[in-house]
């Protein structure tokens, strides 16, 4: 009896064992799960800390006051000038003519599909959507600079061969799929039962649509806007290849100009190197341009906060 | 005010359908615009690009004559940065889904990881080569390699990746986790045998949506400092470099490369109009691989809402 006795205990321990080991295995995973997810916040510590200190150098030999006010771009001239608002225009000229483009056109989209068409519509519309934004930024420039930029030549005979305006009209049909899928989600999510108030006082489709939906996905469809916006100011290639790379402080569509983007690719095309001044500028400008997409996107997450409605 | 007459009030009610009816119509016209958009695309590329797409055209390195210049170069480094990316931004966007969904508990830390991810999305992807040209380039010493194109581009996707991942989980119904539980299975046993086998078609379509992201991306890696010009492959493991010097097996992930992306930027920035055939042809490989990886992944979704119930 009494050795049986121990025998069981001896199951025991070995169970109580292998549970420890089990636990302390358990532990050790979620330890590595948590790290792969801490992984995204090393990522924009990396990115904070790599754009402040590279422009920290760089703001030691270049006032801040210069940087903002200067009207000329030629950090690689012997003459160097360093005024990014350059560049800035370059960024919001073609990010407006993308706007122009891309916020009513996505809209009209949203709004077709989450208020008109039937379901078959919608499960062609959707994936053809998908499919646009998922067309390489190379190739909407290719598509900005040998088919675009001629064809508006038709229209335009004084359009330079580079020009904000076919860069941004492409950059704008490259943002359209975003709008249009983020507007409709925000459209669909509004309680049925708010159309069919408006249907049974005589609105019309188009009627409820305006003046019913809209309005209450405003919110969502601000939010939309806003992340299209982000995508117009940080887009690159599209402006690399078809808007010309030359600084050029301008509010007119019609010329060729730098972004801020396109003079970093310019800047990494060339062979400057490590620790220069020139090396620091796109640092520099990558700095401000996270800056101007925070910013949007703060005041994205403001707009959402002051016109959220909920049901 | 004067009541209506029937007369008025049908005039009013065919004015409200004939709206409508212009309306739709708009937006026939938009989504069809962006369809145009699409095979005027691929269609202009095709016809221009058509006689370089032969065998050669993918066999031959850039050369500095239009009519020799090829993309093997290109393709194998596409190929192989993606090797890299996949192997990099898989495991960990899992594992980190899999965490935020199954383990992390609701506190400050959860928070600021959600906060994070969201906001990562949104970073302009120039901003991430300028991240790994300070980090990765310069800080770690890995050059202009294929192991910096492919963590840069891991980096980019990672949210794309974690996000679709945790959208599959939480598609997975709760009375999965407890029958495991109950069956005396810990957590990790739970997710190992349960939650990421049934999760992984969902896991699967967001991997191959953020590899054709990826493989598209062309600003992260010109910043990086990656050549234009590449006429070499990288080194292929086992086989002899130089004199009595053989390839190690991961040789080739510290070897300069250039990508499609790079390949085509690069010759539609040249003057001559000779190398915008180039451009076209290559292009035109470019979306077909693009365009196809979509297609799989569109396709994988909608089998997975048709076959799934719980």
């Amino acid at each position: 009896m009494s050795s049986n006795n121990a025998s069981d205990l001896h199951q025991v321990s070995d169970r109580l064992a292998k549970n420890a080991m089990r636990n302390v295995t358990e532990r050790l995973i979620e330890f590595v799960l948590f790290a792969a997810a801490a992984v995204s916040v090393l990522t924009t510590v990396g990115i904070v800390y790599v754009l402040v200190s590279e422009s920290f150098h760089f703001f030691q030999n270049v006032s801040i006051v210069d940087f903002l006010t200067d009207t000329q771009w030629t950090p690689l001239f012997d003459d160097a000038h360093y005024g990014i608002m350059v560049l800035i225009s370059g960024t919001l000229v073609s990010s407006g003519v993308a706007l122009l483009v891309a916020i009513p056109m996505g809209t009209i989209i949203a709004i077709y599909l989450s208020e008109f068409a039937n379901g078959k519509v919608r499960e062609i519309a959707k994936p053809v959507l998908e499919l646009l934004g998922g067309i390489p930024t190379i190739v909407f420039g290719y598509f900005a600079l040998l088919i675009i930029t001629p064809l508006l030549q038709k229209i335009l005979p004084e359009l330079p061969g580079f020009s904000l305006l076919s860069a941004g009209l492409v950059m704008g049909i490259m943002i359209v799929p975003y709008i249009a899928s983020l507007s409709e989600d925000a459209m669909r999510a509004v309680p049925m039962s708010m159309r069919e108030g408006s249907y049974a006082m005589g609105g019309t489709k188009l009627y409820t649509a305006l003046h019913v939906v809209v309005p209450a996905a405003i919110s969502g469809l601000a939010a939309s806007y806003i992340l299209g916006i982000s995508r117009a100011v940080g887009e690159t290639m599209i402006l690399a290849v078809a808007a010309g790379m030359q600084p050029n402080l301008t509010w007119n569509p019609m010329e060729p100009a730098a972004t801020i983007t396109s003079y970093i690719v310019q800047v990494a095309l060339g062979d400057l190197p490590h620790g220069s001044i020139g090396y620091q500028t796109i640092f520099a400008a990558g700095l401000t341009l996270l800056l101007i997409t925070l910013l949007f996107n703060i005041a994205g997450q403001w707009l959402r906060r002051r016109f959220r409605e909920a049901y | 005010m004067q009541p209506m007459t029937t007369e008025q009030i049908r005039s009013l009610i065919a004015k409200g359908k004939a709206k409508d009816t212009i309306f739709q119509a708009l937006g026939i016209f938009c989504l069809g615009l962006g369809l145009l958009v699409i095979f005027l695309l691929v269609g202009d590329m095709l016809l221009r690009g058509m006689e370089r797409l032969n065998l050669e055209f993918f066999t031959s390195f850039a050369s500095r004559r239009a009519g020799q210049a090829g993309i093997l170069s290109a393709w194998v480094g596409s190929l192989l940065v993606m090797l890299v990316t996949g192997l990099a931004a898989v495991p960990l966007g899992v594992a980190a889904g899999v965490y935020l969904e199954e383990y992390a508990k609701r506190n400050w830390i959860t928070d600021i990881i959600e906060i994070n991810i969201t906001n990562l999305a949104a970073v302009p992807s120039i901003v991430y080569g300028l991240l790994s040209l300070g980090i990765f380039v310069y800080a770690f010493g890995f050059g202009q390699s294929i192991l910096t194109a492919g963590l840069t581009l891991a980096l980019l996707i990672l949210p794309i990746v974690i996000v679709s991942t945790r959208e599959a989980i939480r598609a997975i119904p709760a009375m999965i986790r407890e029958g495991s539980m109950a069956v005396g299975a810990t957590r990790w046993q739970t997710c190992r045998y349960h939650i990421i086998p049934y999760a992984m078609p969902g896991i699967l379509t967001g991997v191959i949506i953020g590899l054709a992201r990826a493989i598209g991306e062309t600003a992260p890696i010109i910043t990086i400092g990656a050549l234009t010009f590449i006429a070499f492959l990288p080194p292929v493991p086992f086989t002899e470099m130089s004199e009595g010097v053989s390839a190690g097996l991961f040789d080739w992930v510290m070897s300069p490369f250039t990508v499609m992306p790079i390949q085509i930027f690069n010759w539609t920035s040249r003057p001559d109009p000779a190398f915008e055939i180039n451009a076209a042809a290559a292009g035109f490989v470019l979306m077909v691989m693009v365009l196809s990886m979509n297609a799989i992944a569109i396709y994988l979704r909608y089998k997975m809402r048709k076959n799934i119930k719980w």
